[in-house]
């Protein structure tokens, strides 16, 4: 990274953020469960900056009015389909399958959950359907635990990203191992994207901080009492977090240590 | 002829393809941003209007909604 210059200090903004070949502005990928109306969607998906939010497949109702898919589109957001409600491989295969037929993308947030209580990942699962569906060409990005062995096992089955909880889906708990977290950014040579957990923008600042590349939140934002200003407030934790990851930080230390020089300094004794 | 759609049984005028399925789900046929699973397996959007269906057979048809992270 090169020094910044006084003039271009000002306006610096983070790096841009190549995922699967694709160069985006925004770290911030947005999901959509959650809000309550389709206007809070667009107002919240604009706020946020986000170039990329999640959307589920669910049966046809005929009394539903607009459509997501639309509101996403002119918001100027593309869709990254996922497979939340999925408990198995083989349903998470078929529902990416569908999402694949009824978006036309083959990228997919592959999402299976091992039990109803936590919400938390079936590693066993996600990495079988990992498997089957970089095979069958889809652009894989599985939401995992924050296990640096299991995100390697994603890598190494052809993911295009590794997407670590921070704690469970909707707990807004923040990001309980920051440790993990560090390794398995430390290791990866795909993006890491931290998934699940975040509660509010200092939350999202870490992740960046630690490393990762960008940051997908749903909850956080959507269940805010004013969830727009809200998605204004990650934004700008997901960018400051990430030009303070590039910027590079002090080293902790237990004691102080003066920043003013202690030469000439007058002796004021009585 | 009666299969399982959405999850609820119904009633389909003979013959019966997966197109008509679809409209008989609520949603237009032409609509964009719809999937189709006959017993657990895609059928692509070209097939829908040669694709019959058969007695007990489950269909869902499915759309984006808004859903995740």
């Amino acid at each position: 990274m090169s020094r910044t210059t006084p003039a271009d200090a000002r306006e610096a903004t983070a790096g841009p953020f190549e995922v699967a070949g694709r160069r985006l502005t925004s770290r911030l990928i947005i999901g959509t469960g959650g809000f309550r109306t389709l206007e809070s969607i667009e107002a919240a998906v604009v706020a946020s900056g986000a170039e990329l939010a999640t959307v589920a497949l669910r049966r046809v109702d005929p009394s539903t009015r607009g459509s997501i898919v639309d509101v996403l589109r002119d918001a100027g957001c593309d869709l990254l389909p996922n497979t939340a409600g999925c408990f198995t491989a083989r349903d998470a295969v078929t529902t990416a399958q569908l999402a694949r037929e009824a978006l036309a993308t083959d990228w997919v947030k592959l999402e299976v959950i091992g039990d109803e209580r936590t919400l938390l990942p079936d590693p066993a699962e996600t990495l079988a359907a990992a498997e089957q569906l970089v095979a069958d060409g889809f652009v894989v990005f599985p939401y995992t635990n924050d296990d640096p062995v299991l995100a390697a096992r994603l890598e190494q089955a052809g993911c295009a990203a590794v997407m670590p909880l921070g704690s469970p889906i909707g707990s807004g708990m923040g990001i309980r191992n920051p440790y993990n977290l560090r390794m398995i950014v430390a290791a990866a040579r795909v993006p890491v994207i931290l998934d699940a957990g975040i509660g509010t923008a200092s939350d999202a600042a870490l992740a960046m901080e630690l490393g990762c590349e960008g940051v997908l939140l749903a909850s956080s934002v959507t269940r805010a009492e004013d969830p727009a200003r809200m998605a204004r407030a990650m934004r700008l934790a997901v960018e400051a977090g990430r030009l303070a990851h590039e910027a590079g930080r002090i080293p902790r230390r237990l004691y102080g240590d003066a920043s003013t020089p202690t030469e000439g300094l007058p002796d004021l004794d009585d | 002829m009666r299969v399982v759609l959405n999850g609820h049984g119904r009633e389909l005028e003979e013959p019966a393809t997966v197109a008509s399925a679809v409209v008989a789900a609520g949603a237009e046929s032409r609509a964009r941003g719809l999937a189709v699973a006959v017993d657990g397996e895609v059928v692509p959007r070209g097939d829908w209007e040669r694709t019959r269906l058969a007695d007990g057979q489950r269909v869902e048809v499915l759309r984006a909604v808004q859903g995740g992270a």
